[in-house]
């Protein structure tokens, strides 16, 4: 029996399809098998995303309304025979889906996989509601700026009223040189005002723009620092104990090499 | 001008990073109480009970509110009193114990 998490934040472009994108074939590199489930139903980005838009047949819509077996609408990923995508549908409404059958159709994912990784759509309607019915574990993505981490603790408060406690906290984009000039919230002040568990810090990085242009997870770039951050996530998520890397590291470095050879 | 000052010497409250954290906290005081009105309630009726153990309060009068000012919250009761009690129950088990 596998287990079920959501990766969900409230506001929109924080970060879901990209966190979504990397844990799964993370995890699907440590050997787990994983599907990813795109929910955003009528903005469909995860299959861009894993570089997989061209196999599409079937959806999650057609699954859901039994117009298809779930194996045939299962998308096997390029990299790992043991990581496969179910997208969202693309021309349907947010609608096209009940609760019920979001249930019944991450229990039956729950039964093959190890990992069943659902990308939940911004908002907390029914795509949201949809996103979280099956969930077990809960990944809260947010960035360091007022309106996201505002809108982060909106939906702890409605993961909690739906018996989904403990949520895990991303913190994407971070700038560590603007953290440094105190331009920026640091971790610690997120982690203080949302009081929930912090398990991965990802740093704005380029690489993430390259990667999603390619279709390829900067999880498995193994230069970017963002590929370093998605690695250890995924490892935590797993299970195994890794302390959260410092994002200020090389800053420090170029400071002290700045002092040893004098410009300050 | 306090901003203005603290700026000139670097102090860090000038940081917008320090007035990102604290227009956070205020907002989520606003956001946390809104999203379950049931909290000012449940705090109202625990007030009352408390508050009835010294003195005999208008019940139906009581307000209580979160105000808004520049850059602090404030929890404000409005508690009109009727009676002072002449012995209060100092030490009484529902003075202590929850609900
Ligand atoms: N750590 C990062 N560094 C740079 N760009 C990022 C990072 N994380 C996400 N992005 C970019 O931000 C945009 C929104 O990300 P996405 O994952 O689609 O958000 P969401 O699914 O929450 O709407 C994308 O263009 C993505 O490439
Ligand atoms: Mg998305």
């Amino acid at each position: 029996m596998g287990e079920v998490i959501v990766i969900t934040s409230g506001k929109g472009g924080v970060g879901k399809t990209t966190t979504t994108a990397n844990i799964g074939t993370g995890l699907a590199a440590l050997g787990y098998k994983v599907v990813m489930v795109d929910t955003d139903i009528g903005l469909r980005n995860l299959d861009v995303v894993m570089g997989l838009e061209n196999r599409i047949v079937y959806d999650i819509v057609d699954v859901a309304n039994g117009n298809c077996r779930l194996k045939q609408a299962l998308i096997k990923d390029k990299r790992f025979e043991n990581s496969f995508l179910l997208p969202a549908a693309q021309t349907k409404d947010k609608n096209a889906v009940s609760t019920s059958q979001m249930k019944e159709l991450v229990g039956n994912l729950k039964q093959e996989f190890d990992y069943v990784i659902i990308d939940c759509p911004a908002g907390i309607e029914q795509g949201f509601k949809n996103a979280i019915a099956g969930a077990e574990r809960a990944v809260v993505v947010t960035n360091p700026e007022v309106s996201a981490v505002r809108d982060a603790d909106r939906i702890i408060g409605l993961l909690e009223a739906e018996q989904l406690h403990d949520p895990m906290l991303i913190i994407n984009r971070l700038r560590p040189a603007m953290v440094k000039k105190g331009d920026m919230m640091n971790i610690f002040d997120s982690e203080d005002i949302l009081a929930i568990k912090i398990i991965g810090v990802v740093p704005e990085d380029e690489a993430i723009v390259v990667s999603t242009n390619r279709g390829e997870p900067a999880v498995l770039d193994m230069t970017s620092k963002a590929g370093q951050a998605y690695r250890n996530i995924v490892k935590r998520i797993s299970g195994e104990d890794v302390p959260l890397m410092n994002l200020e590291e090389s800053d420090r470095f170029v400071d002290k090499l700045k002092k040893l050879i004098g410009i300050r | 001008m306090f901003d203005f000052i603290n700026r000139m010497f670097g102090k860090e409250s000038s940081n917008s990073k320090t007035v990102a954290t604290e227009r956070l906290r205020l907002v989520l005081v606003h956001d946390r109480a809104n999203v379950s009105p049931h909290m000012l309630n449940a705090l109202k009726e625990d007030l009352i009970r408390v508050i009835s153990e010294y003195m005999e309060i208008d019940q139906a009068a009581l307000e209580v509110n979160l105000n808004q000012e520049d850059n602090s919250v404030a929890l404000v009761a409005n508690i009109p009193v009727l009676k002072m009690k002449r012995n209060y129950a100092s030490g009484a088990p529902s003075a202590a114990g929850g609900r």
